[in-house]
Parts: C-alpha cells; sequence; structure tokens
C-alpha cells in the first residue's frame, strides 16, 4: 500500500466527512423544534464540517505542491474562534426578544419561591430579562 | 476516490444550502433568520473550498477568508441590532 493512497484515502475520508457534519447541522436547524435548539447545528456540527473540509484541502495541496499550505488552517482558526462569539450574541438577542423561551419553563413551587432562587416574587422570566436588559445598559 | 467523495460533498453542500435558504424564508422569528444567514456563509465557505478542490486551485483562501470575516461581521451586527435597536453607540 503506498503513501499516494493513504494520503488520498484520508483525503477522502476528510471530505466525506466535512460534507456529512456540514449536512447535518443545517438539517438540525430546520428539524428542531425551538430556536436554542436550533442554535446547536450550525454552532457545533457546522463548524466540525467546515474545518474537516478545510484540513482536507491543506493536506491536499501540501501533498500536491510537495511544500506546507497552511492557509486552510488559518481560516479554520478564525472560523473556529468567531463561531462560538456569534452563537452567544444570537442567543442572547433571542434571550431578549424572548423567543421561545416561555413555554417549556417549571411552575414555581406553591409556597411562592422563585424556581431560580434569585426571582422569588415575581414572574421569573420578566424579571430575567429585566436584568438582562439592564445589565445591557450598564455595560 | 478524491473525485468521487468530491461529487457526495458538492451534493451534501448543495442540499444544506437550501436548507438554510428554507429557514431565511421560513423564519418564524428574526434570530432564526440571522442564524440561516451565518449558516449560509459557513456552506458558502465550505462550497468554496469544494470548487477549489475540484479545480485544483489554491487561490480560493483568499475569497473564503474574506466570506468568513464578513459573515461574522453581519452576524455580530445583526444580533446587536436585535439587541439593543442600535449597532454602534
Amino acid at each position: 500500500m503506498s503513501a499516494a493512497f493513504l494520503v488520498e484515502s484520508l483525503i477522502a475520508l476528510l471530505i466525506l466527512t466535512g460534507a456529512f457534519f456540514t449536512l447535518a447541522g443545517s438539517v438540525a436547524m430546520v428539524r428542531f423544534p425551538d430556536f436554542f435548539l436550533r442554535l446547536h447545528g450550525p454552532t457545533k456540527a457546522t463548524t466540525l464540517g467546515v474545518g474537516a473540509l478545510l484540513v482536507a484541502s491543506a493536506l491536499y495541496f501540501s501533498w500536491h505542491e510537495g511544500e506546507v499550505r497552511s492557509q486552510d488552517v488559518l481560516i479554520m482558526l478564525f472560523l473556529f474562534m468567531t463561531a462560538p462569539v456569534s452563537a452567544h450574541l444570537l442567543a442572547k438577542a433571542a434571550l431578549h426578544l424572548g423567543v421561545d423561551c416561555q413555554n417549556d419553563l417549571p411552575r414555581k413551587r406553591p409556597d411562592g419561591a422563585g424556581w431560580s432562587g434569585a426571582s422569588a416574587g415575581s414572574a421569573p422570566i420578566e424579571s430575567a430579562l429585566d436584568a438582562g436588559g439592564r445589565s445591557d445598559e450598564a455595560g | 476516490m478524491i473525485a468521487t467523495a468530491l461529487q457526495i460533498a458538492f451534493g451534501a453542500v448543495g442540499a444544506a444550502l437550501l436548507l438554510d435558504l428554507y429557514r431565511i424564508g421560513r423564519g418564524p422569528h428574526l434570530p432564526d433568520r440571522v442564524l440561516g444567514l451565518d449558516t449560509l456563509t459557513y456552506n458558502a465557505i465550505a462550497l468554496l473550498t469544494l470548487a477549489g478542490l475540484h479545480l485544483r486551485q489554491d487561490t480560493y483562501f483568499a475569497t473564503s477568508l474574506v466570506i468568513a470575516m464578513l459573515g461574522f461581521i453581519s452576524t455580530v451586527a445583526l444580533s446587536l441590532y436585535l439587541l439593543r435597536g442600535e449597532v454602534i453607540k
């Protein structure tokens, strides 16, 4: 078994893995029922898939040119650094708008204490949103 | 072997792009549309990488880098707009 065959198998495997995870991320974004679940697919699966495709590209060109080509690794590092930041901001925006977060919260206890501890006496989700708004204006 | 894998990957990434377009058009909320736009830029980078492998040209990385930066900045700007109603204070 030659080295060329091994490298080509590795590149083909990376391409197939990347394509599978990219498709899985988009399917998750379409199929999951609410926004905070939908956020999981693109943030993790799509990032992993695109990263695998970029590693495959870097390997392919390094093998064919006979020297190290690392530009694709640069793009991969950029994506791995920025994906959590944009997902965090999207989740924050959705919390601020109150998207999809009223339905599935557990009920408060009968003695009136709030389930989150910090929000006894008022509706939990509204106080959480108020606190979020205040900290945003302060910061 | 790489050519066959590339054909399958082109199909998968193309289907992913169509699913992103569905989520952008359907909504139902504004953050969903922004999330679809973010995923669309990711899949555009994947498609460009595959095109570079198919055409055996390694000059597509600059385009991918520009798309990655524009996608990140546009996602952050749209999220801040949804969060505060203004992008820059």
